[in-house]
């Protein structure tokens, strides 16, 4: 959802935000140096990557169970992966360029040319 | 009917509170505003008044508490004092930035150090770029009748900002005057039900208070922040009349005393005018044109007006109960400067250091003031941009 830049005299009082949740459409993963990521045969569904994950980038399905990492947000600060208990084997941090098949200085080049 | 009482302004600013009711106080105590939230304490104790008190840690706490409590909706206000108010430092731009209409009583007093407790005005012109609207009182009757209006003021939809009704630490806080108070009905009365905004409480229609504005919102928001203090002035006019029509004491954003045909004018804030108002009587006793121009709102500050109104004088001293701290002068000075440079008329200004830290101010020190103004006009020369008054010592 792309967000209408609003003039000072539209903007509302108090900074105050009445569609609450719209953090969503602010895509932190760009700032992202390292990634989790999930292996599902290692996984216990525990929970735990959800319960500590700081920007709620754990996603899970109706029935509460995890299907994957939200790319768009997770900003790849580690705590999932600290916290699982099959650590490692469940979740593992990599280098962003690694997960991309792309050198450092290509992923450093997208982030400053956006 | 209101009856006449022999009480201190800290009572006065206490009983306001607990005439105005309101939902939430927060507060922390510090001298010498001490006896707002004691006495508060006790009312609430007493079944007086039946206001949510939130005894905190800090004041960093207490207009943390308020600044939640306001957001959900409720009515809040507190009191404080000189290092207090600073710890409140970053939260009273947080409570302006999310224009929640807090109402603070200050007993005004110096910032340490050294340490000391007594009056001047360090603590509200160290906050008077925080946002809020600045009310500083000339007496206890004054600090009372401002903090009900500035309840109303604050709230008001157009302003939605925070405001302090400051008075003088120890010189009224602690002094005996008799001032008259209202009927707690009609105090109730004139400042209405609150209607909240955006009160996070009402969870039909959730909203979001404090959340991060980028650098392509945070200016458009800081913009809007400063109209909304900005509108405070029409309505500082409009309530200060509604309060005079309500309870035959009416108010303006200042008191032009004996302003008609002055040429020596001292321009001031808070109890020191009492005294200069002494002086100019016994100087006009005497056929000399002296004058006062007390202000009463300090922020958002009325440039406008306040040029229109001495730009007629033929010498102006400013006094402000601070130091300037490295600047050309004390805020007051600097402020109502800058507002006669565009005015037809520009009458030399000098500018006096006063009071600072509970020094007393008496009619000697402000006759000098007016005797140095006449010299001024004689001569047509200003010796002393700036000087202090009862100072050991001469400055310079
Ligand atoms: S790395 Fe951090 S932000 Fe990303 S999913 Fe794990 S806990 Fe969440
Ligand atoms: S913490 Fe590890 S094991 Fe537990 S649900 Fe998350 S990935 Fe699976």
């Amino acid at each position: 959802m792309a967000e209408k830049l609003l003039d000072w005299n539209e903007v509302l009082i108090g900074a105050t935000i009445k569609d609450p949740g719209n953090s969503r459409s602010y895509e932190t993963g760009s700032w992202r140096v390292e990634r989790p990521v999930w292996n599902p045969d290692e996984c216990i569904q525990c929970m735990f990557c959800w319960v500590y994950c700081p920007d709620s980038s754990i996603l899970v399905d109706e029935n509460g169970k995890m299907t994957g990492i939200d790319y768009d947000h997770c900003k790849g600060c580690g705590i999932c992966v600290e916290q699982c208990p099959k650590k490692s084997k469940a979740l593992t941090m990599l280098l962003e360029a690694d997960a991309k098949g792309k050198s450092e200085e290509e992923i450093r080049k997208e982030a400053f040319s956006k | 009917m209101g009856k006449k009482v022999a009480l201190t302004g800290n009572e006065a600013a206490a009983h306001a509170i607990r005439q105005i009711n309101p939902d939430v106080v927060a507060a922390f105590p510090i001298t010498p505003s001490t006896p707002i939230p004691q006495n508060i304490a006790q009312y609430i104790a007493d079944g007086k008044m039946d206001t949510e008190l939130v005894t905190v840690e800090s004041e960093h706490s207490a207009m943390s508490a308020c600044i939640g409590a306001a957001a959900g909706g409720g009515r809040v206000m507190t009191a404080t004092s000189a290092n207090g108010y600073a710890l409140m430092w970053e939260m009273l731009y947080i409570a302006s930035g999310a224009r929640l209409p807090i109402v603070m009583a200050v007993a005004a007093r110096a910032l340490s150090g050294p340490l000391n407790i007594h009056g001047d005005h360090s603590d509200i012109m160290g906050g008077r770029d925080s946002g809020w609207i600045e009310l500083v009182a000339e007496n206890s009757q004054e600090a009372y009748d401002n903090l009900i209006q500035a309840v109303k003021i604050a709230e008001n939809k157009d302003v939605m900002t925070p405001a302090l009704g400051a008075f003088d630490g120890f010189n009224i806080s602690h002094s005996i005057e008799i001032w008259e108070m209202e009927d707690d009905d009609k105090v109730r009365e004139f400042v209405g039900e609150y209607e909240p905004l955006f009160p996070l409480l009402k969870t039909e229609e959730p909203v979001t208070h404090g959340a991060w504005a980028p650098p392509d919102w945070y200016f458009e928001h800081r913009m809007s922040q400063l109209k909304g203090l900005l509108n405070a002035k029409d309505v500082v006019v409009n309530v200060g009349k509604e309060f005079g029509k309500a309870f035959g004491r009416e108010y303006g954003i200042y008191e032009a005393y004996k302003m008609d045909d002055a040429d020596y004018v001292i321009v001031a804030m808070g109890s020191v005018c009492g005294t200069t108002k002494d002086v100019v009587d016994s100087l006009r006793d005497n056929g000399v044109k002296a004058g006062l121009l007390k202000l009463r709102l300090f922020r958002p500050f009325p440039y406008k007006e306040l040029a229109d109104v001495l730009s007629g004088a033929k010498a102006i001293a400013v006094l402000d109960r601070v130091s300037p701290a490295g600047a050309q002068g004390g805020p007051l000075f600097n402020e109502i400067r800058s507002a006669l440079y565009d005015a037809n008329n520009r009458p030399p200004v000098i500018n006096y250091s006063y009071g600072l830290g509970g020094r007393d101010t008496q009619p000697v020190h402000i006759n000098s003031v007016y005797d140095t103004l006449k010299k001024i006009v004689e001569t047509g020369k200003v010796e002393k941009q700036f000087d202090c008054l009862n100072l050991r010592g001469a400055w310079g």
